[in-house]
């Protein structure tokens, strides 16, 4: 079981150096579909016990929601806003790769330094979810696209929602499905609101939106 | 001394055998595109007809040009002599040898670099700045894969690394270290995606380039460096995979060999199926292999603490 839990996680980086390193939207979305698909199995793969059935069916609603509804919402907004495939970053996919690295280093720092009361039976499941956490942080910031940080701000979910998992033991089912139910609001929101750009100006640049006059 | 000589057979394995690589990965990719292909040993006719030919050289090349072939190939029978065959000891090894291993190939690097700059062609220059900067960044996913490698067996040699067993937590490190060496393997033999060896005389070629002032023996010479090159460090990434397999005495080296082939049509497929990188997107791949390493390296120092 451990094994497995560790692989999982390890993906999770892996996916998330992709998700740093990739170039077009399409296989952005792709990438953090996979991700939140593994983010599902997680509870899956720890122990639980007597809660087997309610972990289960959070999996099943966590795996359904990031890795078929989002995708397919972000797929339909990338269709209709007919606009350049490409990521367009600030920083470049080295330079981004770099920082990914620097943050998986200072995420296990910041766990030694810590001591959290950790529930979890693997030791990497703290860091996975700081360095998670912040690899979403830095695609929000560092591109350009309103596209990019939807996917950005679905990373930093999944590392909150690994750091859930850490610390908190037997999962409150409905604190879960509230947060949940949240980001589907506000995948749903972005989704409007990056079509709604894309109508008003021809792209989905966020970053020309601050050069509006009122 | 009993294995004295099976580090010596492995040895031997690796110089006789080196040059079948080439012919399966072809064969593998005339198989994949429906020809019948060049025959398996076609590395072996080319070896025995080069060396049979004199040598032309250009009179703007000076000693660093005859001299670099020959070292090359003693930089790279160095490095095959620290490579232990699973528990089967290398015939050298000592503390701190994975670094030696490293550098032999950064020698042999220097000195085809150096021959290539010295012929005085534009062409070739090109092809050794490329050469250099890819490899610059293959190197430390190299040294750091090496590195997780080592710290998670505690051994500073390649045969103690190899002979103990890092245990059951250390599967997903040792993934993630093949994973990282196997793209250092693709891009340090020059095959796709990094370099495709079919495209003579093109601009985006790496490694091809810088030989081609060379004839007859030296060429010769090269031919079998460079195979014996993508044995090595085949053989590193073949023993990083099983190295969990309870193999010992000839198994051990029959299964070294044995998987090399199967690693070599492995590399059929990869070019048959891949297109090569665009020249820009190089360097992120290597990035991302460095990436890996150190996640491996990450992983490694948190179980191990």
């Amino acid at each position: 079981m451990i094994i497995l839990l560790d692989t999982l996680l390890v993906t999770l980086i892996l996916t998330g150096f992709l998700l740093l390193g990739s170039s077009r939207l399409g296989a952005s979305i792709r990438i953090s579909a996979l991700q939140g698909i593994m983010t599902g199995l997680l509870p899956l793969a720890l122990e639980h016990g007597d809660l087997f059935s309610y972990v289960s069916l959070l999996g099943v609603a966590v795996i359904g929601l990031k890795g078929y509804v989002f995708p397919r919402l972000l797929f339909s907004a990338l269709r209709e806003s007919d606009t350049s495939r490409e990521v367009q970053p600030f920083v470049g996919y080295m330079a981004s790769l770099f920082f990914g690295i620097l943050f998986l280093m200072g995420s296990f720092w910041l766990d030694t330094r810590l001591n959290l009361p950790v529930h979890s039976s693997s030791d990497l499941l703290v860091p996975v979810a700081f360095s998670l956490m912040s690899c979403g942080l830095f695609l929000i910031v560092a591109r350009r696209t309103a596209m990019s940080q939807v996917i950005g701000y679905l990373v930093l979910e999944n590392g909150i929602y690994c750091f859930g998992l850490a610390v908190v033991s037997g999962m409150p089912l409905l604190l879960e499905l509230g947060v949940l139910m949240d980001i589907f609001v506000a995948v749903f929101v972005m989704g409007i609101a990056i079509y709604h750009i894309n109508r008003e100006f021809d792209h989905i640049d966020a970053d020309r939106l601050s050069a509006l006059k009122g | 001394m009993e294995m004295n000589t099976l580090s010596i057979l492995n040895l031997l394995a690796g110089l006789i055998l080196a040059p079948l690589l080439p012919g399966i990965i072809n064969r593998t990719k005339a198989v994949f595109a429906g020809r019948h292909g060049q025959p398996v040993l076609q590395t072996y006719f080319d070896i025995f007809k080069l060396l049979r030919k004199g040598a032309v050289y250009s009179r703007t090349t000076s000693w660093v040009f005859r001299l670099s072939p020959v070292i090359g190939l003693a930089a790279v029978i160095a490095a095959m002599t620290l490579l232990p065959a699973l528990s089967a000891p290398a015939p050298v090894s000592f503390a701190g040898d994975l670094i030696l291993f490293a550098y032999c190939f950064g020698l042999l690097r220097f000195f085809l670099v150096a021959a290539a700059l010295d012929t005085g062609s534009a062409f070739e220059g090109m092809g050794a700045s490329r050469e250099v900067q890819f490899s610059a960044l293959a190197e430390p996913a190299l040294l750091l894969g090496l590195a997780a490698l080592a710290r998670a067996t505690g051994s500073l040699s390649l045969t103690g690394i190899f002979s103990a067993s890092a245990g059951p937590s250390a599967g997903p490190a040792l993934a993630l270290v093949s994973a990282a060496l196997f793209i250092v393997f693709l891009a340090e033999n020059a095959r796709i995606p990094v370099d495709d060896p079919n495209t003579h005389l093109e601009l985006t070629m790496i490694h091809e380039v810088m030989v081609l002032d060379y004839s007859g023996p030296d060429f010769a010479i090269i031919l079998y460096t460079s195979s014996l090159k993508m044995w090595a460090l085949g053989a590193l990434l073949v023993n990083v995979l099983f190295s969990f397999l309870p193999l010992h005495g000839p198994a051990a080296v029959a299964c070294v060999a044995g998987s090399m082939i199967l690693l070599s049509v492995l590399v059929g497929i990869v070019e048959s199926i891949m297109a090569r990188l665009s020249l820009l997107k190089v360097p992120q791949l290597l990035a991302g292999a460095v990436a890996i390493s150190v996640l491996a390296l990450t992983l490694v120092l948190r179980f191990t603490s």
